[in-house]
């Protein structure tokens, strides 16, 4: 039985500071999906959020509706059986996200346990499964062996083995390959493609390069400031962004087989959270704003298929000229 | 075990031996440096003849380095001369009284880890609220209260106003009570203290989110992955109070008549019975030093990042 996973409205505050400013997006089975944004847009709380995985001082509201259930209004005691089991995640920095006092089995084993039910020998036998799955090599050796032995990149194949022990129905990869080698980075990324074609299991990767997001997914959203501007199917986004900010993003993209390089070719920095501009968010940074963009804030709305951008200067859109000349055809019909 | 934590715990083992060794050398040149010991180890009306034949006995007369050799190999046999007060070993003196400062020690840390830690885990998943903050306070309170006057405080009320406690001697079980709680007070603010920062420390880490993102219940992430983390700095920490708890035992014993370690070393430093003030110092290096090589043996134990190369390059 697997569900879509769907975000509605998703707000979140750190001490009176609004962070996520109503986030809407949907997941479906086995898709793909990137979550692209400068850091400090709000991805990784998005999904820390959804999983109720924030400090208590964090406040949360909105809802996360899995199959007609909101997990923000479940207790503790249920959402334990969702995480880790229907949605998995995994982190950033794969050495420090496991323990280090624990052997590989165990941390692998405390899933299976947990979600599959295995006790003794079916969870060495899985664990060995998995690790072998992931690529570890000699996988019923290093079944004892703890985190400190091994390399970056065989920590995050740990971490996913971890995270596919669970069999979830979604897996959210936060930066999974932003602390490794850009060698080890392509592996990674291989491997979470792979794992997911082979399990049918819906994808949601986080990262602040949109290289790394179109490698692997078929649909991408674009954060700014605690908010969606723009999302699109990648080749879509590829070829007609159009929020300026995605625009420069794509600016800021090198040639295919370039360095890949961090997303601050835009001139500007990111507007701290507490004091946000009171128009557009990205007004400061645009080179299409106009005086509504300083009033105004944009709404996210739909510019074709499966395609929705918030902006609301039509102008700073080069694919806003065949929009709107479809709308006149319309209207001299109608 | 792995080879790593056998390496690791030789190389202590060596270390503690070293550091013992030290330990007699400094009683030995401390005695040595205060001149002709049998001035100091024979009372003051012992005849010259006597004093003479105590020299000879004891290799007083003989050169410094086969003194200092004797002295190691008396130490090693556990042979250190007479008290002048009472005419028995000081060795058995001291042999009698360390069950007692064992029991009084073991009863306070047992009842100081037991307050703090529940303390200070609780403050430290309270972080920021009235309740963390009381704790903090508590905390403060016990750890900065002297023994003596902890010691004075608990008889005027439970011995004197109350009288439903004994204030001195070690007749019965009751009798361990008030020297007990007034030694493991302020060792359990210095807990709670600790437990709290550990706690605070460990909670913050990312892999404890991973264990929650996996769905850990609260008391599954602390117990297994909290815990074990904690455990490390948490031994440290135990290491270094076994001294601290020693040297409050000194005090506690002498306000309660205990007849324990701390109250033989004041005894006979009053009655200048130097035999037995050094086998009592022997004897508490000994306690300490074979207290932190358990610590290490445990630590190496424990965590399996435990190398030589960490050992030769950490503390402790
Ligand atoms: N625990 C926290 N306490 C306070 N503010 C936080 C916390 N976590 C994240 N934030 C704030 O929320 C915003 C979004 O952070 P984050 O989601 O981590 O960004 P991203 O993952 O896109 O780099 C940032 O402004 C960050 O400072
Ligand atoms: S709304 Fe205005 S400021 Fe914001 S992105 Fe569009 S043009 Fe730029
Ligand atoms: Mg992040």
């Amino acid at each position: 039985m697997r569900g879509s996973i769907t975000l509605e409205e998703l707000t979140v505050s750190f001490n009176g500071v609004r962070v996520l400013h109503g986030i809407d997006l949907a997941i479906g089975p086995g898709e793909t999906l990137g979550l692209v944004g400068e850091s400090g847009s709000g991805k990784s709380v998005t999904w820390l959020a959804a999983l109720g995985l924030l400090p208590p001082k964090a406040k949360v509201s909105g809802r996360v509706m899995l199959n007609d259930r909101n997990l923000l209004d479940m207790p503790d005691s249920k959402l334990t059986g969702i995480r880790g089991g229907r949605i998995a995640m995994i982190f950033q920095d794969p050495v420090s996200a496991l323990n280090p006092m624990l052997t590989v089995k165990r941390q692998i084993g405390e899933t299976l346990a947990l979600h599959r039910g295995l006790s003794g020998a079916a969870i060495k036998a899985e664990a060995k499964r998995l690790l072998d799955l992931v690529g570890i090599p000699d996988a019923e050796r290093r079944l004892n062996a703890y985190p400190h032995e091994f390399s970056g990149g065989q920590n995050q194949r740990v971490m996913i083995a971890m995270a596919l022990a669970g069999q979830p129905d979604l897996l959210v990869a936060d930066e999974p390959t932003t602390a490794l080698d850009v060698t080890i980075q392509a592996q990674i990324l291989d491997l979470l493609a792979l794992t997911q074609r082979e399990t049918g299991m819906a994808l949601v990767l986080i990262s602040h390069d949109l290289g790394v997001v179109s490698q692997v997914c078929d649909r991408v959203a674009v954060m700014y400031a605690g908010r969606i501007v723009e999302e699109a199917p990648v080749e879509r986004l590829f070829e007609h962004p159009a929020h300026p900010y995605s625009q420069g993003l794509m600016g800021s993209l090198p040639a295919i087989d370039g360095p890949r390089r961090r997303l601050t070719a835009i001139g500007g920095t990111v507007p701290d959270a507490s004091s946000l501009p009171a128009g557009c968010s990205f007004a400061p940074r645009c080179a299409f704003a106009e005086t509504q963009c300083h009033e105004q804030i944009p709404l996210l709305a739909g510019i074709g298929r499966d395609h929705s951008v918030a902006c609301l200067v039509s102008e700073a859109q080069p694919s806003a000229a065949i929009r709107y000349s479809r709308q006149k055809e319309q209207r001299i019909e109608a | 075990m792995k080879m790593s934590s056998l390496k690791a715990i030789g190389f202590r083992a060596v270390r503690s031996l070293v550091t013992l060794l030290l330990c007699v050398t400094l009683v030995f040149v401390i005695l040595r440096a205060a001149g002709d010991p049998s001035e100091e180890l024979l009372p003051p009306e012992t005849p010259p003849d006597i004093r003479q034949e105590y020299r000879v006995q004891w290799g007083l007369d003989r050169p410094i380095v086969v003194q200092y050799l004797n002295f190691l190999s008396r130490v090693a046999r556990g042979d250190l001369g007479e008290s002048f007060a009472s005419d028995l070993p000081a060795t058995e003196l001291v042999m009698r009284a360390i069950p007692k400062t064992i029991l009084l020690g073991g009863s306070a840390f047992l009842l100081a880890t037991l307050i703090g830690m529940s303390l200070g885990v609780t403050a430290a998943l309270r972080h920021g609220t009235a309740v963390d903050r009381s704790l903090i306070a508590a905390a403060v309170l016990g750890y900065s209260m002297p023994v003596f006057f902890l010691g004075i405080l608990l008889i005027l009320v439970f011995a004197l106003q109350l009288r439903v406690l004994p204030s001195s001697g070690s007749s019965s079980p009751v009798h361990l009570i008030l020297p007990t709680i007034t030694l493991a007070l302020p060792l359990a603010g210095r807990v709670a203290r600790f437990a709290r920062t550990a706690t605070l420390e460990v909670m913050g880490k990312p892999f404890i989110r991973t264990a929650r993102a996996k769905g850990l219940g609260q008391l599954a992430v602390i117990l297994g992955h909290a815990l074990p983390n904690a455990m490390v700095p948490l031994l440290m920490f135990f290491g270094i109070e076994i001294g601290l708890i020693l040297s409050g035992a000194v005090v506690t014993e002498t306000i309660f008549a205990w007849p324990g370690l701390g109250r033989l070393l004041v005894d006979s430093v009053n009655m200048r019975d130097l035999p037995v003030v050094q086998a009592v110092i022997l004897m508490i290096t000994l306690i300490i030093v074979l207290s932190n090589l358990f610590v290490d043996i445990l630590h190496a134990l424990l965590d399996p990042k435990v190398s030589l190369a960490r050992t030769l390059g950490g503390a402790g």
